[in-house]
């Protein structure tokens, strides 16, 4: 329509009367025009439904679980492995489950590795962040404390108890010795890939707006690493949740209370295997919940508010 | 042409005749064969509210003298005075995806100085100018190319500076968009006072677009001519009289090109 009335006003051939103002001839339609080409090459793209969410997402994971624990039934009650120490049954586990939640010590144990956990985690946040920021941007230090860092994460944190229990004494401040040994090199490293990463034309783009030196750092190199540092974050988290659970399975002692780790070093001392089963399903599952509560859906939200998630 | 001293001393005048005054300026950049000569002696000046393109074949260095212009680098000689900081656009629209369209625009002003209060209904007009009105919130992803390249502009003029650089900022769009953008770019700098200097490989977009061409020799870059365009400006890529004068500067541009075949 808008395309019909253009080329009506350039046939007509107005150069000698410009419209001046405008500046385009036929300038009135290049709004129209322009309006045109936006709806023509603009995508939409809406959430998808809860429903095929569902049936992708959700629908497998549960057919597995079903299916482990199918497997696990059969081989106990088709008296596979009939001896009950070296295999529990899922009723035993569940029983072991039943029988500390009615003690109320069950939400205890999650609890005292849980809050361990995420104070030590967030200890190594406000240190692996400044780290990270440093070996990143200063050429000295990273080539200083760069590879030994890149090599700290190659190293088994449980490697760290011993010194640890040395220095420290069986105590909480151990503990959080060792998640930050595992947890800081982790953070540290992924906000530097995620500053390598950052693609040179923004920071050429941010110089010629003025955002040079610390407000450089803060308003372009900060947020365009940011997916990088939220991997380094989730890498992070699965590293003070192991480091933790490697302290606790070594480090005993009444004043410590009981997490996770006691929990399935309990377990192996008392012979009760469904102890240790309940112990390891449960660091499993606190463990995913953690991920599949704050880091998956933190680094979702990372990604699709840039268009990078692609959907599939 | 003014001697670099003479430029010097008469600074105060010299920077309300020249939104950019570049005084032969040499660059170099160290290559596998010793030090290579990028752009050669080149002396151009630009005045307040015009618009040059200039043109060149790869390798004649132009995004290269836009750079130093825009002060992302430095020249191995000579001198360059703009009249305040340069804004830059670029082929590709250089926008920060972890902003909405108009907060890009925000943190331009931001960078300015502006205060926040103002900030938003700052960038809510730049969005109008560049017909984007209502798309403040837009993610950069949702947008397509030209209305990109349109949020580029509108942070570009964000920075009210008086001399925009753009390197062959439509180069990537397809024809029909990068019609239309020609048209609004025309409009917006007709409507604004700024100068403009835009870098292009496409004879047609420089004539359309400009008041004078300026052509550049490929390794080193030197400016080999100049056209002033004097067709009247709502113009039309397809007008006769741009692409008679395209005929004129592409067989020039051409002959550039051939003395690099004979060596």
């Amino acid at each position: 329509m808008a395309s019909t009335e253009t080329s009506a006003v350039k046939d007509g051939d107005t150069r000698e009367a410009p419209d001046a103002k405008d500046g385009v001839r036929g300038g009135g339609d290049l709004a129209g025009l322009e309006a045109g080409l936006d709806a023509l090459e603009t995508v939409h793209t809406g959430r998808t439904p809860f429903r095929e969410t569902f049936v992708r997402k959700i629908l497998p994971p549960l057919v597995a679980i079903a299916l482990v624990l199918a497997v696990w039934q059969a081989l106990v009650s088709f008296k596979i492995v009939d001896d009950p120490s070296k295999l529990p049954s899922p009723g035993a586990v569940w029983g072991e489950i039943e029988d500390a939640w009615l003690q109320g010590t069950l939400l205890e144990y999650i609890w005292t590795s849980v809050s361990r956990g995420l104070f030590g985690f967030l200890l190594a946040l406000v240190i692996g962040t400044p780290l990270g920021l440093l070996v990143s941007r200063v050429r000295f230090v990273r080539a200083a404390i760069g590879p030994i860092l890149s090599g700290l994460q190659s190293l088994p944190s449980v490697a760290w108890v011993p010194p640890a229990v040395i220095w420290l004494g069986l105590n909480d401040q151990m503990m959080y010795a060792v998640i930050l040994l595992g947890a800081v090199p982790s953070i540290a490293n992924g906000l530097v890939s995620g500053v390598d990463q950052v693609p040179p034309l923004f920071l050429r783009a941010g110089r010629t707006l003025g955002a040079t030196g610390v407000r450089g750092t803060w308003h372009i190199v900060m947020p365009a690493a940011l997916p990088g540092y939220v991997a380094g974050l989730k890498q992070g988290w699965a590293f003070s949740w192991r480091s933790l659970m490697a302290a606790e399975i070594i480090a005993q002692h009444p004043d410590l209370g009981t997490g996770l780790g006691q929990l399935l070093e309990n377990g192996r001392n008392s012979s009760s295997m469904s102890m240790v089963f309940l112990a390891i399903l449960l660091i499993l599952v606190v463990g995913i919940a953690i991920d599949l509560l704050v880091f998956s859906p933190l680094e979702r939200w990372v990604l699709r508010s840039r268009g990078l998630l692609v959907k599939s | 042409m003014a001697t670099t001293t003479l430029a010097k001393a008469a600074e105060g005048t010299e920077t309300v005749q020249h939104a950019a005054r570049i005084e032969h300026v040499s660059k170099s950049f160290a290559g596998p064969a010793g030090q290579q000569l990028v752009l050669d002696d080149i002396s151009l000046d630009v005045a307040p509210g015009e618009f040059v393109t200039l043109l060149g074949a790869s390798g004649c260095g132009k995004s290269t003298l836009l750079n130093l212009v825009a002060g992302l680098d430095a020249p191995s000689s000579g001198g360059i005075t703009t009249d305040g900081r340069p804004a830059l656009m670029f082929q590709e629209h250089a926008l920060f995806p972890w902003l909405t369209a108009g907060k890009n625009i925000e943190l331009a002003l931001k960078l300015r100085g502006v205060p926040k209060n103002e900030r938003r209904g700052r960038a809510e007009e730049l969005l109008e100018l560049v017909r984007l009105g209502g798309a403040h919130g837009k993610r950069v992803h949702e947008l397509s190319g030209g209305m990109r390249q349109r949020v580029a502009l509108a942070r570009a003029l964000a920075q009210e500076s008086k001399l925009l650089l753009m390197d062959e900022p439509f180069a990537a769009l397809d024809a029909i968009t990068r019609d239309v953008l020609h048209d609004e770019l025309t409009r917006i700098w007709r409507e604004t006072n700024l100068s403009v200097l835009f870098v292009t490989h496409n004879v047609r977009e420089a004539v359309r677009l400009a008041e004078r061409v300026v052509l550049l020799s490929s390794r080193p870059g030197r400016i080999a001519r100049e056209w002033r365009v004097d067709i009247p400006q709502p113009r039309r890529i397809e007008d006769t009289a741009v692409a008679e004068l395209s005929v004129e500067i592409t067989e020039q541009l051409r002959g550039e090109i051939r003395r690099h075949g004979k060596h």
